[in-house]
């Protein structure tokens, strides 16, 4: 890694506030779908090459697709992956005869003896006198049926949809192009809970730290349309409610692709075409994906700071086990009238209570919060210590010390009096569909279950399995 | 208003809401009553062994009459009150011992006996226990003790509690779950870190500790998924 980039992204990780971004070499532009193949993450972007991520976090090149030319997208099918990708005739002011093509592997790692693509066959075409510019292909397989699909087109013209037979990945015999939106592009279709959703990219491509650049989606019951944003309004006629903008020093959000964790975890790729933070430079992104009245909007990357961490089973506050330490004051019945000048009371401080903890290990729980000090805790990323898709591991230690949150052996929870790094003391933050997170120790000591921080009881912290349709595993980060 | 005056005042009330119990409380109690099982809240067991209610909530329980430990406020019970206040020792085996019921304590003095009730409700309203028996309700200590019979080892569960006001729990002598504060009587409020049920018998202890107000908990325990555990029978000891 270039050596000023690391220590850019080391500052960036370590001052409060700042929202973790990828690290290493996320530089691309028009990232394809993620997909995870043999353990590690690959995504393909315009202009030919790939990144690869071991954890999902720290990205760098190496990835192969052959063929050069636009937008890729990818999908698995079986145990094979099919790549789609365009040969552009230039775009924009230059020639809009392009063409998209498909070529299967059965490996995305360059490295594995099974690696190699098919000769890739053409799918779609435009010609210059179109209202079309046959690039940016976007790949569903339907989940209802099976049937493969794809989209395809820019700003000039129409987005148009094809089928293609997910046994060749050739174009279905006498399928015609069905026109489902216009001027947008990178557009991608998502299927989820009987609606049919259609990404597309607005605004100005291209243009580094200008670029206007936005994803914004519409919906519909059929594959084949109509596509209608949550105005009703037709993406044929230009329609779409906002999916990912600018922000957090980053702007020019282009290229959709979704990625199902879990049920309940998902997440978005995309790439900003300028990251203020890595020298303006086009970088890829993976956000959290939300649901919220079945539309689909990116979440926000999370940021390190002090925070309340509070159960969304009944709304208390994870909390350190120790002594209340009440906050004593002279009280004064409210039907005296208030003849002095007010004084506000100062928050209780950590140098008001530490005296009271105990050494050591010490138990947490789950209780009314009252903003006191053992009741804050502050998130910190720790970008050495390896990452999960999107995001680093955190430690969790209550502010303004080095007591950090841990699994145990036994598959519970305590604190120990001092950060060591271990993995049962590295924590994995994700934001659930519906906002909501998931929080979840890297490792739990002799333990190879994957689980998650829970609420057992209203007042009881523990470790169980995930379960998004229980407000159990879920909890919220709050600044109050 | 200071704070002591407030909380006369809140006796006051409470004792013209509850038909004056707080004055008559300590007559009954010189009186020595027969203990009867204060309806409609609690029943006198007719049979050896009970089921826990299809919710898991244990009903069958040992009352110990309540020992006065006054306190003006339940803000007062902070994990550190509590450990003192419950490992000091009132009475012999107050940790180890199996009672019966009908038995009788000595504690500073006074002898208090050992009552077996099957609760009416998924609750034990230890306040109405107290008032029942024309006891002190308020400022008081409550010892309960309860038997489980396994036909087979139960691994992998946790005790589930709720009490008001702050409680501890044991089970066959190994302290379980505590409950700190000024607290509300919640189902499924503290739960135990995952233990076994083992085949055979095991005993639940509990001391609940309550300031003024209601008093009262509820305890079942629960599988992994969180569903309640049911297959084990009660037993009077």
């Amino acid at each position: 890694m270039n050596k000023i980039l690391h220590c850019a992204a080391a500052l960036a990780l370590a001052a409060p506030g700042i929202a973790t971004a990828q690290v290493g070499e996320p530089y691309i532009h028009d990232p394809s779908t993620i997909m995870k193949c043999d353990g590690k993450y690959y995504t393909f972007g315009t202009g030919g090459g790939g990144l690869i991520s071991e954890d999902g976090y720290h990205w760098h090149g190496g990835g192969v697709r052959p063929g050069r030319g636009a937008a890729p997208d990818v999908v698995k099918i079986g145990d094979r992956y099919l790549v789609a990708y365009s040969a552009t005739g230039g775009g924009l002011g230059g020639s809009h005869s392009g063409k998209v093509l498909t070529m299967w592997n059965k490996t995305l790692d360059p490295n594995s003896p099974d690696f190699e693509y098919t000769e890739p066959i053409e799918v779609a075409h435009s010609e210059d006198n179109e209202d079309c510019d046959a690039i940016d292909p976007g790949l569903l397989l339907d989940p209802t049926d099976g049937r493969l699909w794809l989209c395809y087109g820019t700003y000039f013209g129409f987005i148009r949809l094809i089928e293609l037979d997910p046994a060749t990945g050739a174009r279905k015999e006498g399928n015609e192009p069905i026109d489902i939106a216009i001027d947008c592009e990178a557009t991608d279709l998502i299927y989820r809970d009987g609606w049919y959703y259609l990404l597309g990219t607005h605004g100005t491509c291209c243009d580094g730290p200008n670029s206007t650049y936005n994803i914004v989606v519409g919906r519909s019951r059929n594959v084949t349309g109509p596509y209608e944003d949550n105005m009703g309004r037709d993406m044929l006629e230009g329609g779409g409610k906002m999916v990912a903008a600018a922000g957090h020093r980053r702007t020019g959000a282009g290229h959709f692709g979704r990625y199902i964790e879990d049920e309940g975890v998902e997440k978005m790729s995309c790439h900003f075409e300028s990251d203020f933070d890595m020298g303006g430079r086009s970088v890829l992104a993976v956000l959290p994906l939300l649901w919220k009245n079945d539309w689909p909007v990116a979440g926000e990357p999370f940021v390190e700071d002090t925070y309340e961490i509070e159960s969304e089973r009944r709304g208390y506050a994870l909390e350190l086990a120790v002594d209340f330490v009440r906050m004593e004051m002279e009280r004064h019945p409210f039907w005296i009238p208030v003849t002095e000048p007010l004084e506000p009371l100062a928050d209780q401080t950590l140098d008001d209570v530490k005296g009271t903890w105990p050494e050591g290990n010490i138990d947490v729980r789950i209780g009314d919060y009252m903003f006191r000090p053992h009741q804050k805790w502050t998130i910190t990323a720790v970008p050495d210590a390896g990452g999960y898709l999107g995001s680093p591991y955190y430690k969790i230690t209550i502010e303004g010390t080095e007591r950090a949150l841990a699994a145990t052996a036994d598959k519970e929870l305590t604190t120990v009096e001092h950060y060591s790094g271990a993995d049962e003391q590295l924590w994995r933050i994700e934001q659930l569909t519906d906002g909501t997170y998931r929080i979840m120790p890297k490792t739990i000591p002799g333990c190879d279950e994957e689980l998650v921080l829970v609420s057992v009881g209203d007042s009881t912290p523990s470790l169980g399995k995930f379960d998004m349709n229980s407000d159990n595993s879920k909890w919220n980060f709050r600044k109050r | 208003m200071n704070r002591s005056s407030r909380f006369i005042m809140r006796c006051m009330m409470a004792a013209a809401l509850s038909g004056g119990l707080w004055a008559t409380a300590a007559s009954g109690a010189e009186k020595g009553k027969t203990p009867q099982a204060p309806a409609p809240y609690f029943s006198l067991p007719t049979t050896e062994s009970a089921s826990p209610r299809t919710d898991g909530f244990i009903g069958r329980w040992l009352m110990l009459e309540p020992i006065e430990k006054p306190n003006r406020s339940n803000t007062v019970f902070t994990d550190s009150y509590l450990r003192e206040a419950f490992y000091n020792e009132y009475f012999p085996g107050q940790l180890t011992a199996w009672p019966k019921a009908g038995e009788t304590v000595k504690v500073d003095g006074k002898k208090l006996k050992w009552h077996s009730l099957d609760s009416n409700l998924f609750n034990v309203k230890l306040f109405r226990f107290a008032t029942g028996l024309e006891k002190p309700y308020y400022g008081v200590l409550f010892w309960v003790v309860t038997a489980i019979d396994c036909e087979e080892d139960i691994p992998d569960v946790r005790m589930s509690v709720g009490s008001n006001s702050a409680s501890m729990w044991w089970v066959d002598g190994e302290e379980a779950v505590i409950l700190s504060g000024d607290r509300r009587m919640v189902a499924d409020d503290c739960l135990s870190r995952r233990l076994t049920l083992k085949k055979g018998r095991n005993i639940i202890r509990g001391a609940i500790i309550n300031g003024p107000g209601m008093s009262d908990f509820c305890l079942r325990f629960l599988h992994e998924d969180g569903t309640p555990v049911t297959n084990f029978t009660i037993s009077n000891l």
